[in-house]
């Protein structure tokens, strides 16, 4: 073998090239790539940006036109003379009561299902039949499901337009997304935690209970907590089935209709007798309720960034 | 050392066949593993010892359309009758597994696992148990200030002496290894095997590694395994000296595999 080939054995050696050999080729091979390189990260750092920009300029938006509306009447008082003003009171607390309604709901069930889905199902075709519908469930828009509440919780199983109803169906509108997230972190867990827990005589329940549901808990969390921003900022399944256009009191029971913030910002923006001068009102109530649901995220994040920390000692 | 060649039998594979879906890992394979012995073994990559491992605590039940045909005796009582409950046979057939897999708890938490899912309740008969494994364990020393502390934050060496500790601590009968040391630096190593020649006096250890050296230093019995098939079994000493096959001298020599 030469000493030539010893020192460029492979055809992208920049050596020829930059002793000015071959100049259209090896180096402006060399270059192409980067050119072709920097382009492509261009991209993507500008789809992050655009990202990151959306939700800057929708908050900055809000906080820009509510904040002025955003005092403490606002946060603690009814609305007032046909709403145009007062406060936002009822909707505050009936969103969080829908909100955690949904996530008691949807939880427990969701958990299970993915449990059953990925610890126990053997594959086969019910396993597949139990996927297409869930995937389905995810695609049904969320109107649909307000009508299904209203036709099922409502009125067939007398529920009336109350928290219960609206909480079962912001529930099963927010199931598969729990379900979905839920078994994603089951997948994380690492089978060898599995299978050194069965090697000890432990039976499967007890490895799921002990090792595998503490495991995947952060995912399990952070998904139940963006399911629950999911139901808070949903409008069309609570309008049949739990919200209304005004109720001065605070609900007392399950049964009880209520005002949320999603509905009430349709009701101020459109049906309102005086929609302009109400503006304020709704940039104040989108921004309370965007304040929320940015404020459950990062609960979620905290919380999960904390049970690493303590997992990892 | 003086080696007990005429200890009592264990356990026993008699002509064990196993399927993964339609093809065979192991082809009519009789073995015998004496008690107070370790046994390893030994061949190239996918000639299944580590199946044969796996089938010894019923390990490969995990395994989708997996099948095993034939009988394994522990203490003269086949493992795969229907009548056995897998649960206490994994209890008594205790696992250490290739990569360190601690859970991610604390030190104390995973040793004491085995005995909580186990129904031990009594916090100081935990306590007392968990600090004399350790110590047989040889980890005491290393850990004993930070038992409180997660698992995970231990060295890869001292992470495989803790699993080996979670496995004694529910006091099994029959230790299987599988590879437990490939994945640690020498130093580790010589730990983890200085562990085992302590550990047969009170357990039958089976161990599978790709280390000939290895498995010259803490075995006393040496079965050498190609395509599924049992090809030499014999006093690893003799094994390694005067292989009765041309092929079990190849690979112990590095001529192939």
């Amino acid at each position: 073998m030469s000493a030539e080939a010893l020192k460029s054995p492979y055809p992208l050696s920049t050596e020829k090239a930059n002793r000015g050999e071959n100049p259209g080729g090896r180096r402006g091979l060399q270059s192409r790539r980067k050119v072709i390189q920097s382009v492509v990260f261009t991209f993507f750092r500008v789809a992050a940006v655009i990202n990151g920009a959306a939700l800057l300029i929708i908050v900055s938006f809000l906080v820009a036109n509510g904040y002025r509306a955003i005092n403490w009447t606002f946060l603690t008082q009814p609305p007032m003379d046909s709403m145009t003003r007062g406060g936002i009171l009822p909707c505050i607390v009936g969103t969080l009561c829908l909100s955690l309604g949904a996530i008691v709901v949807a939880l427990p069930i969701g958990v299970a299902s993915a449990i059953y889905l990925h610890e126990y199902a053997r594959p086969g075709k019910i396993l597949r039949l139990i996927r297409l519908g869930i995937n389905n469930l995810a695609g049904v828009p969320s109107v649909v499901f307000g009508l299904f509440g209203l036709a099922f919780f409502v009125v067939y199983l007398e529920m009336g337009v109350s928290i219960l109803a609206g909480s079962l169906t912001l529930g099963a509108l927010t199931l598969p997304v729990i379900i979905g997230s839920a078994e994603e972190s089951l997948r994380a867990v690492p089978d060898t935690y599995r299978e050194a827990s069965l090697g000890l005589g432990a039976t499967k329940w007890q490895t799921i209970y002990r090792v595998v549901l503490p495991a995947a808990l952060p995912g399990v969390l952070t998904g139940a907590i963006l399911g629950i921003s999911r139901a808070a900022g949903e409008t069309a399944p609570i309008m049949f089935t739990a919200a209304v256009f005004f109720t001065p009191s605070l609900p007392t029971s399950l049964f009880d209709e209520i005002m949320a913030l999603p509905y009430h910002i349709y009701v101020l923006a459109t049906a309102g007798t005086e929609i302009e001068k109400t503006r304020h009102l709704q940039y104040g109530t989108a921004l309370v309720l965007i304040v929320l649901v940015l404020g459950l995220n990062l609960v979620a994040i905290i919380y999960r960034a904390r049970l690493r920390r303590k997992r990892m000692g | 050392m003086g080696r007990k060649m005429d200890a009592a039998l264990k356990m026993s594979v008699n002509n064990l066949d196993f399927y993964y879906g339609g093809s065979r890992a192991l082809t009519k394979v009789s073995l015998e593993f004496k008690a107070n012995q370790v046994t390893a073994l030994i061949g190239p990559s996918g000639c299944g010892k580590s199946t044969l491992l796996r089938c010894l605590n019923r390990m490969n039940d995990l395994i989708p359309y997996s099948r095993a045909e034939g009988e394994v005796l522990l203490d003269g009582e086949n493992i795969y009758d229907p009548k056995v409950d897998v649960v206490s046979l994994r209890r008594r057939v205790g696992m250490v597994f290739q990569k360190p897999n601690p859970f991610p708890k604390t030190i104390f938490e995973n040793v004491a696992y085995g005995l909580r899912v186990n129904g031990v309740k009594d916090r100081a008969l935990i306590e007392q148990k968990v600090e004399q494994t350790l110590k047989n364990s040889a980890l005491w020393e290393e850990v004993k200030d930070r038992l409180h502390h997660s698992a995970l934050g231990l060295s890869g060496g001292q992470q495989q002496r803790l699993c080996i500790a979670r496995a004694l601590a529910v006091e099994p009968e029959v230790v299987l290894m599988d590879e437990p040391a490939s994945a640690l630096d020498p130093i580790a190593t010589q730990k983890i095997e200085e562990l085992i020649n302590q550990l047969k006096e009170s357990y039958t250890i089976i161990i599978v590694t790709h280390n000939m050296q290895q498995a010259a230093r803490v075995s006393d019995i040496t079965a050498f395994f190609y395509l599924g098939e049992l090809i030499e079994v014999g006093v690893t000493d003799t094994i390694f000296t005067r292989p009765r096959l041309k092929q079990t001298e190849d690979y112990i020599t590095g001529r192939f595999g």
